[in-house]
């Protein structure tokens, strides 16, 4: 990082030694995971600084807005909508929970058996690494997983944690839940900001988060060409990196980017030979810097055409309309969009089914990778349905589950060389 | 006059190494070595008694060959796919028991791997459980591989676990148990491990046994019974992961001239 930003830590209340630590961990990875790819497009170089100063401007910018009368929002899930934050002047921010830090102070609150990232977004905050913890006014968690629900229960002594109930079914009581629980959030955070949301604001956080989707969906859809013109780690970066960063400089980046691919598409400048395996790979979201899977895949001759998790396609899939006279309409179709998310915490959840094997037709993709964390239900047991839908479609399957640990490297480089062998053609 | 093309082969396994020699219709060399704790040495001084043209690795070991002899590698799923197609060219689900992991491999007529699984986390069911229990009931491994034990009504092994089960088998010897008993109760126990494994990838035609465990005949008989089918074993199944490689080596060669030499 470029600044001394060891002051501004200090203040925060970091642990600097282990902060240092897990700082020089992860430029390490950052080097030899994504500095080491070959021909990435050069608008990348924005992520690159971006990563680099993760813990650093991002952080600065935070506390410059919360000097301004800006409130910090921390969140969790695809669920809490970033349009609110926006309408009431706020920053809102996605904690990671993508390393494997902390767990031994997380497992003194949490069974061992829990899913990593559980115990990961425990672990920085109790161990005082992370610096978002440390600048944001409220953490939002919510109903979604058993995991979740049941550590946010322990969590609510440790952070002034706010948590939003979700409905379980796509029903219209679930519907008129979800319409309740937003509302009450804008009442929560009107509150906590001191500003009133308008139809004017709200409508202007729409269009900030709409034109934020259509970027990164402009950039992934491009993938569907072959050669692909972007990897998937830079892929999923874009992805990753598109809940923490400044929405309207990160949506001006990407433009950039998708600007880029756009003529490398025309000019059949891929990423990789059209020969390369194309694997879309599904399931639990990778959160930042969990990029354990797609490095393996991608150092196994193969290249990822898209990522069907939050910190992806569920994330973007889908805008919301900024029709409406009335806040009320407008949460309405917030409503609209987000009761449309498929994740595994809904019961049943056909529509994943359908996107999966959709989206590997649309990418042209020869097979899926399957990702689950370990100890996660919902995706675990729904694993078995995906393995069914994709099966009765002809598109090979590899599922994989695993934790963040570098226990069982060898084991992944062997199923997913063996796998990438098998869909070659 | 040209010299027929050689491609070797090499597995390099958690127990043992087998490395073969291919000329695109016979194997003119094969041998197997114990792995020891610097496998880089043993892979050197194996490959230091052979000449070849082109060299692909397989196996839990086959990054040490990459880097050290710039070779390609191929995973162990296809190596055995291919290394089987020779002896069993139809429709097919292998079962490969080796020394540390297990893997179900189902492949088409058409030679190409369809389905696979594995079990590579944990020792139960591979041949460091066979390896752990000869010793404890003070068998060598190649009488261990050969006991001719009749049917009977097992003993109970509760420990899935080979360390547990190692605990296991001690305290049964304690009270007195049959040894027999107590190798026929473990072959069962490996076997209803192993099974649920091969009952998920296979739908039909030969299964096909393969890997260091395939020696063991009684493994093999329980195997039969509980899959209702002979199951097939090929002449050499600890090496057949090597021959895939071989053949997959030659492959890259075929169409290369050579010179004499």
């Amino acid at each position: 990082m470029g600044e001394d930003w060891k002051p501004m830590w200090k203040e925060l209340g970091l642990d600097l030694k282990a902060h240092d630590e897990l700082l020089s961990v992860l430029v390490k990875f950052y080097n030899d995971i994504f500095m080491s790819q070959k021909d990435r497009p050069q608008g990348m170089v924005y992520f690159d600084f971006v990563m680099s100063e993760v813990h650093g401007l991002r952080i600065k910018e935070l506390l410059d807005a919360k000097a301004q009368g800006r409130k910090v929002i921390a969140t969790f899930c695809v669920y809490i909508p970033e349009e609110i934050a926006l309408a009431a002047d706020a920053v809102q921010v996605g904690l990671c929970g993508g390393a494997e830090i902390g767990f031994n102070v997380a497992e003194k609150y949490l069974p061992r058996n829990t899913c990593s990232l559980i115990k990961s977004f425990f672990g920085f905050s109790q161990a005082k690494i992370c610096p978002y913890f440390e600048a944001s006014d409220i953490v939002v968690g919510e109903n979604t997983c058993d995991g979740k629900k049941k550590a946010y229960e322990i969590f609510k002594d440790l952070r002034n944690l706010y948590v939003m109930d979700l409905p379980n079914m796509k029903h219209d009581l679930g519907r008129e839940l979800l319409k309740n629980e937003y509302l009450k959030y804008l009442q929560m955070i009107e509150k906590l900001t001191g500003k009133k949301i308008t139809v004017e604001s709200l409508k202007k956080g729409i269009q900030i988060s709409n034109e934020k989707r259509k970027a990164i969906s402009r950039v992934m859809d491009l993938r569907k060409y072959n050669p692909t013109p972007i990897s998937g780690k830079d892929g999923l970066l874009i992805n990753q990196v598109a809940f923490y960063d400044d929405p309207i400089r990160f949506t001006a980046s990407v433009n950039k980017i998708a600007d880029e691919c756009e003529k490398r598409v025309k000019e059949h400048h891929g990423v990789a030979s059209k020969e390369t395996p194309r694997i879309l790979v599904s399931g639990c979201p990778m959160a930042v810097p969990n990029w354990k899977v797609p490095h393996v895949i991608e150092t196994n001759g193969a290249v990822i055409v898209g990522e069907e998790s939050c910190v992806g396609m569920r994330n973007i899939r889908n805008l919301v309309s900024d029709k409406g006279n009335t806040v009320d309409q407008l949460v309405d179709n917030l409503v609209d969009r987000y009761f449309k998310i498929d994740c595994a915490v809904f019961t049943p959840n056909k529509d994943r089914l359908d996107h999966i094997a959709q989206m590997a037709k649309d990418l042209k993709a020869d097979g899926v990778v399957h990702y689950t964390l370990q100890f996660c239900t919902p995706y675990n047991m729904e694993s078995h349905l995906v393995e069914n839908t994709l099966s009765k479609a002809g598109i090979p399957l590899l599922k994989i589950e695993t934790d963040y640990s570098m226990e069982d490297m060898g084991q992944l480089n062997t199923r997913v060389q063996a796998f990438v062998e098998m869909i070659k053609k | 006059m040209t010299r027929p093309k050689i491609a070797a082969g090499i597995d390099v396994g958690s127990r043992t190494i087998k490395l073969v020699l291919y000329d695109g219709s016979h194997f003119l060399f094969e041998k197997i070595v114990d792995n020891t704790y610097n496998t880089a040495e043993s892979i050197k001084e194996l490959l230091g008694e052979v000449k070849y043209d082109a060299l692909i690795a397989a196996g839990y070991g086959r990054t040490l060959v990459e880097i050290g002899w710039d070779a390609p590698t191929v995973s162990e799923i296809t190596a055995f796919a291919i290394g089987c197609s020779q002896e069993f060219p139809r429709k097919k689900t292998i079962l490969d028991m080796g020394g540390q992991d297990t893997k179900v491999i189902r492949v088409n007529d058409a030679g190409k791997v369809v389905k696979f699984e594995m079990n590579d986390r944990c020792a139960a069911g591979t041949g460091k459980f066979f390896e752990v229990m000869a010793k404890t009931l003070n068998y060598t491994l190649d009488e261990f591989a050969s006991l001719r034990i009749t049917e009977r009504d097992p003993l109970k092994i509760n420990s899935l676990c080979t360390v547990f089960a190692e605990s296991e088998v001690i305290s049964l010897l304690a009270r007195g148990e049959n040894r027999e008993d107590i190798a026929y109760a473990l072959h069962k126990s490996v076997v209803n491990k192993v099974s649920p494994l091969l009952k998920k990838i296979y739908d039909s035609g030969d299964i096909i046994f393969c890997g260091g465990c395939a020696k063991n005949s009684l493994l093999h008989a329980l195997l039969e019974k509980e899959m209702g089918q002979k199951i097939l074993i090929p002449k050499s199944p600890q090496l057949i992961g090597a021959y895939g490689a071989s053949i997959i080596a030659f492959n890259t060669i075929r169409n290369q001239p050579v010179d004499s030499k």
